[in-house]
């Protein structure tokens, strides 16, 4: 079963076209967002590009109009293809229980070094990094 | 139906609850169970490998579905071995966690390293690539705890730049599994390795897209170039037991890839089989270029550490490009080999660095024990540049030996000589800065600061690591005799999809 011969469930070409430039702006936004340097930006290029990838996940079942995921009438192929709602289920629940963490560890990271950039510009030389310098 | 195969993730998946929610605020009754929790998971390796010992493909079917529709648990030889050696690593890392009390230094230590064990050992056992993501996310989100453990300002910042790589790695994933999904139907590593040859090969390029994917995405965690940048200041910045933990992290991505990408994608699929050629090939020898010079400009122990596992990381995944049994052996000794000289240079710097102020390399006076810190870390910088008599240098000559094709020998042996050469000169100057150079340095009367002699149970990890390292030289043929046996195990694909299939075993 490849992309090439299994064009009769994809009836309609506008939502074709509409999921494939959503998934597009998605990433290309979350990835825009995610080179930025500050951890705000970045949580939210994050949080884009997991909805991207929830979106393609959907649709690598097929796009199909009126189709339920259960099999009402045995072989007549009326049915979309469950697994990729099941995926997206369980990949939704990671990437959400991931930004959480992420927003976490943001949070303290800048309460400890009271500035938000990902980058760290670590002194090679300081006798003992660990400490607060503040103290 | 054999339970026991699921034991390695339900057994930390139900203590690491228990742990983190009954003995919260009690550190030795944490302490005690997960020590138990640990010793048994090892009995349980242990058991595993002996199951796994009579070359049968052994399949744990979840909920008693049928395999390409419910998920599966395999363990065979490769499986086994890897969980054995997640298991002992975790012993003797919780030992020296549990010695040294950074346990205590913040909450939830031990539950947080329950569910590392439970997603190393998941990613291990699982016959599923969909699967292999959930317990990939389940060490990794564990992995970020254990990361920031005990905090401070840099620690902080170094995790957020650790988590922030790997949930794009994560999403990269999805991708990659999204993309495999709609071209082939199915998840199943086994069900997978039977479709992929099936798709001609001007309709596979979708499926080559997922294979490349899959390759960065495992490339990540096993920290190749390009990607290999999170893992200095990943390791340099974690408490040091938790980097020593991290040393099984990266071979969880190395034993994806030879996993997914020999029996999903590999030799003999037209469409796929020469992506380890052009990806895996280069990328290998570079982070062995990388890791090497890493090693010789670095002006602190910690750094200096990591870098070495960049270039180990280097040298395994060149050999485990080739794709070839007799290559793959050698990656699987030098794997095990470089998991322990990992752990062991972590487990001592800490209990060198934290004797110091920091860990520059710079002459300072001498502290407590300074030739016994001094011979250790004599023994594991051996064992990491790869001389004898230990078993690095074993490792790096099966893997010379492995790649003995005329068109790779010019890249591949410069590469690894002159990058244990450079891995040499750069240890050899830590160890006589901190250690050597010290002793020439006049003791100030009131100076120096009264540092705690570490303890026997501080240092016994650290040992057991050398003494590990030793034996795995000393009986070498054993070992290379059941790895030899794991590859061949490896490389019967049809054995395996049949197994896990439940299909009537060919011829």
């Amino acid at each position: 079963m490849t992309l090439a011969n299994t064009p009769k469930t994809w009836r309609s070409a506008e939502m074709e076209l509409i999921i494939a430039s959503a998934i597009a702006v998605l990433t290309a936004g979350g990835v825009y967002l995610i080179l930025r340097l500050r951890t705000f930006p970045v949580i939210l290029g994050l949080a884009l590009l997991s909805y991207a990838v929830n979106v393609f996940l959907f649709s690598s079942g097929r796009l199909a109009i009126d189709m339920s995921p259960t099999l009402s009438k045995y072989g007549d192929g009326t049915y979309s293809d469950p697994l990729p709602q099941a995926l997206v289920l369980t990949a939704i629940v990671i990437s959400f229980g991931m930004t959480a963490v992420l927003v976490m560890l943001a949070l303290g990271a800048f309460l400890e070094a009271e500035e938000d950039r990902i980058d760290i510009v670590a002194d090679e030389d300081a006798e003992a990094p660990a400490e607060d310098p503040r103290s | 139906m054999m339970h026991w195969i699921i034991l390695p993730v339900v057994l930390p998946a139900m203590l690491a609850p228990i742990i983190g929610f009954v003995m919260r605020y009690d550190i030795t009754l944490a302490r005690v169970a997960s020590l138990a929790g640990t010793a048994v998971l090892l009995a349980v390796a242990i058991g595993l490998l002996v199951l796994a010992a009579d070359g049968e493909t052994h399949v744990y079917r979840l909920g008693n579905w049928p395999a390409p529709f419910g998920i599966v648990l395999v363990l065979d030889r490769l499986s086994a071995l890897m969980v054995l050696l997640t298991a002992i690593l975790a012993l003797i890392v919780l030992l020296h966690a549990i010695a040294t009390e950074w346990d205590d230094r913040g909450l939830h230590f031990h539950a947080l390293f329950q569910f590392q064990l439970m997603g190393i050992c998941g990613a291990f056992l699982t016959g599923d690539i969909f699967n292999l993501f959930v317990f990939f996310e389940v060490l990794l989100i564990a992995s970020y705890g254990l990361m920031i453990h005990s905090g401070g300002r840099e620690r902080l910042q170094a995790g957020l730049q650790y988590v922030v790589m790997n949930l794009a790695g994560s999403t990269l994933f999805l991708f990659a599994l999204g993309t495999l999904y709609a071209s082939t139907g199915t998840l199943n590593i086994a069900d997978l390795a039977l479709r992929i040859p099936e798709i001609p090969q001007e309709e596979a390029s979708l499926v080559r897209v997922a294979s490349m994917l899959l390759i960065i995405v495992f490339a990540v965690k096993a920290a190749l170039f390009p990607v290999q940048f999170w893992l200095p200041g990943t390791y340099a910045n974690a408490p040091a037991p938790v980097a020593a933990l991290f040393a099984i992290m990266t071979k969880v991505g190395a034993y994806a890839i030879i996993r997914v990408h020999t029996v999903s994608f590999g030799p003999g699929v037209g469409s796929t089989e020469d992506v380890g050629a052009i990806l895996l090939y280069p990328a290998a020898i570079i982070t062995i270029a990388i890791g090497a010079l890493g090693v010789l400009g670095a002006r602190r122990l910690m750094p200096l550490i990591a870098f070495s596992v960049v270039g180990s990381m280097g040298t395994l995944l060149v050999a485990v490009s080739a794709f070839s049994p007799l290559a793959t052996t050698a990656a699987l000794y030098y794997l095990v080999h470089s998991t322990f000289a990992t752990a062991c240079l972590f487990l001592l710097a800490d209990l060198v660095v934290t004797r110091r102020s920091g860990d520059l390399l710079k002459a300072q006076p001498p502290t407590v024990q300074n030739g016994l810190f001094a011979a250790l870390f004599f023994a594991a910088a051996i064992a990491m540049a790869g001389m004898p008599p230990l078993s690095g240098f074993l490792g790096k000559l099966l893997v010379l030996d492995a790649l003995r094709d005329p068109g790779v020998i010019p890249w591949v042996w410069t590469a690894i000589l002159v990058g244990s050469l450079f891995t040499i000169v750069g240890f050899a100057r830590a160890g006589s800065t901190l250690f050597w150079k010290s002793t020439a340095l006049d003791i100030p009367e009131d100076g120096v600061a009264v540092t705690r002699q570490a303890s026997a149970a501080e240092i016994a990890p650290t040992v057991a690591t050398i003494a590990i390292l030793a034996l795995l030289a000393v009986f070498a043929g054993t070992v290379a005799n059941y790895l030899e046996a794991t590859t061949l195990q490896l490389f019967d694909r049809a054995g395996y999809i049949s197994a896990v299939l439940g299909l009537p075993v060919e011829g």
